[in-house]
């Protein structure tokens, strides 16, 4: 895997200042919903963010709507991962479902700094960083499905097609 | 050991017995969309299947941007009306039905022992009527219109009993913003909330949708009420389906058990960001705001609207305040019309809206400026959601919105009642 370079942000980041409810039903297009990822929590990440880039946080990120946009406009923004202590639960399966990988680890986001680069091992299940490894909890062999496939939807096609 | 509801509902759906913790695979009852129906159509058709695979468990409810503010929400529209045609989907409400949450239960959709699973964090409504509803996205929808199954993870559940006596001006509004904020909005991430005590049972049907609602707001999957004879009565008439009670065994174990007495509780305010800063109205009393809303799948049903009527009836709303009243479905809309709810609150200043979730998502009607301050029966309240993020939004009980909005600053509305 390689490198990315750290975005940090506090708690109980939401799905509204990721992507803004006024957009979620008139921009369809995942390109564009890249272009207002983190609008309203970071205003400039979206010109700023470089692909392979990971964003470290605190609990319960992605808490509130069920919007999938919040998954998608961060991993058509070029996100490789997210970090965080915790993360809301329909946040993490819509990133699953994205094939967009959420790890946890209270550790990690004690240690990492923002603008510090890392690198994330998904096969030792291993985040790396200047001042120490920190490990993340394996996915469960059905989440590690849909992150191969790169999505729920092309997971469901290949089920599909093999019946 | 006994079960918990959350773990009898899913162990009979997943046909097994299930724990707390487990991965099971499911087929739900109902599967939910609204307006962004448009988008899951465009997932669907990724899928290289032509048609659903149980058009009788899909209902569709255009709630979020009607009628359509642009020609962007006019297509949607247009694209979830030709699918539900060609895809023979019976269970379709067009445009004039009202907000989805309030629509599903009013057509009987939401019953005891259903599991139902909706393209909206706000599903977890439906634990009022004891039923498991929980939020998924829009793949998540698309593939089990294509497959008809999911996976799902059976819920702890923490039982939350509300005990006491709801003094007067205080309502089930303040009672779930009180838990919220004490318990903080990850409190119930991954689990499932079971409301029970002596208060949660006296609550109507609306009372405690506003409950179930709001349990989204501290993360639960599911909040859920034991069906009782009130849930009875509010289905007879209306149930789709034949339905079973499912409930908690009295030996069922729970993660936690938390005690909350609400008989000196006063009326309570969500202040921004977020849901679970929440502050006793005595404390943001004088906050001037510019808009206020009642409405939403939270508070906008006849009993939010009549209570708003009580407090305004022959007085004029402040000049600096824009009241902005939604009704929660066409229903809600002609019983509040009907009584003469809706004509107070228009001679008193306000705006009467079509039924729908109106600027609650910050799409159309009501959208604040840069500056602006809004208080809202609504259950979100993150920066930036109703407009500009230069904007601030206070939550509150339609009785606390309904007073302050003679004054046109934050206001205790037990001054009024």
């Amino acid at each position: 895997m390689k490198k990315g370079r750290v975005w940090k942000y506090g708690d109980n980041v939401n799905t509204d200042v990721i992507f803004p409810g006024k957009y979620t039903y008139s921009i369809l297009e995942p390109e564009e919903m890249a272009r207002h990822a983190l609008e309203d929590l970071d205003p400039g990440f979206a010109q700023k963010v470089r692909p392979g880039d990971i964003i470290v946080a605190g609990r319960n990120f992605g808490c509130g709507s069920s919007r999938e946009q919040a998954a998608t406009c961060l991993k058509y923004a070029g996100v490789q991962a997210v970090v965080a202590r915790s993360f809301a639960r329909i946040f993490f399966r819509n990133a699953i479902n994205q094939g967009l990988p959420v790890l946890q680890s209270e550790e990690a986001v004690d240690t990492i700094e923002n603008g510090e680069e890392i690198e994330i091992d998904f096969i030792k299940g291993k985040i790396k960083t200047a001042r120490g490894d920190f490990a993340f909890p394996p996915f469960p062999e059905s989440v590690m499905g849909i992150l191969e496939a790169g999505g729920l939807i092309p997971y469901t096609r290949k089920k599909l097609e093999g019946k | 050991m006994g079960k918990t509801f959350s773990e009898k509902i899913l162990g009979l759906k997943a046909q097994k017995e299930v724990q707390a913790g487990e991965v099971i695979t499911v087929s739900p009852d109902y599967i939910l969309s609204h307006d962004n129906s448009a988008a899951i159509i465009k997932e669907f058709q990724k899928l290289g299947v032509k048609d659903v695979k149980s058009p009788q468990k899909i209902v569709i409810i255009l709630d979020h941007v009607v009628p359509a503010a642009s020609e962007k929400y006019a297509l949607n529209h247009k694209t979830i009306r030709e699918f539900v045609s060609a895809q023979k989907i019976q269970n379709f409400f067009d445009i004039p039905s009202g907000i989805c949450h309030q629509v599903f239960s009013e057509n009987g959709f939401a019953l005891p022992g259903k599991l139902i699973l909706g393209a909206d964090s706000h599903t977890t409504s439906y634990g009022s009527f004891g039923a498991f509803a929980a939020g998924i996205g829009r793949s998540e929808v698309a593939s089990l219109w294509a497959t008809d199954e999911i996976w799902l993870r059976v819920p702890e559940t923490i039982k939350i009993e509300i005990e006491g006596e709801l003094p007067s001006g205080v309502y089930a509004k303040d009672v779930i913003l009180k838990i919220i904020g004490d318990e903080g909005a990850d409190r119930a991430n991954y689990k499932a909330v079971e409301f029970t005590g002596e208060v949660a049972k006296k609550f109507s049907m609306a009372s405690r949708l506003v409950l179930a609602n709001m349990a989204a707001e501290m993360g639960a999957k599911n909040g859920y009420f034991k069906p009782d004879e009130e849930t009875l009565r509010w289905l007879e008439g209306r149930a789709k389906d034949k339905f079973k009670i499912i409930s908690s065994d009295p030996d069922a174990r729970y993660e936690a058990v938390l005690n909350y007495n609400i008989s000196s509780l006063e009326p309570q305010v969500a202040c921004p960001h977020t849901v679970d800063n929440v502050k006793p109205v005595s404390e943001v009393e004088g906050k001037e705001f510019h808009q206020a809303v009642i409405g939403t799948c939270t508070n906008g049903r006849f009993e939010d609207l009549e209570i708003g009527a009580r407090i305004l009836k022959g007085k004029k709303v402040h000049p600096n305040a824009r009241v902005l009243i939604i009704p929660a479905s066409r229903q809600e809309y002609l019983h509040a019309l009907k009584k003469g709810i809706l004509e107070i609150l228009a001679e008193a200043g306000c705006v009467i809206l079509n039924p729908g979730c109106g600027p609650c998502l910050g799409a159309h009607q009501g959208i604040l400026a840069p500056g602006e301050v809004a208080l809202s029966t609504a259950n979100r309240n993150f920066r930036g959601r109703m407009g500009s993020r230069e904007a601030q939004i206070y939550l509150a009980s339609p009785a606390t919105v309904a007073a302050s909005s003679l004054e046109g600053k934050i206001t205790d509305p037990r001054k009024f009642l």
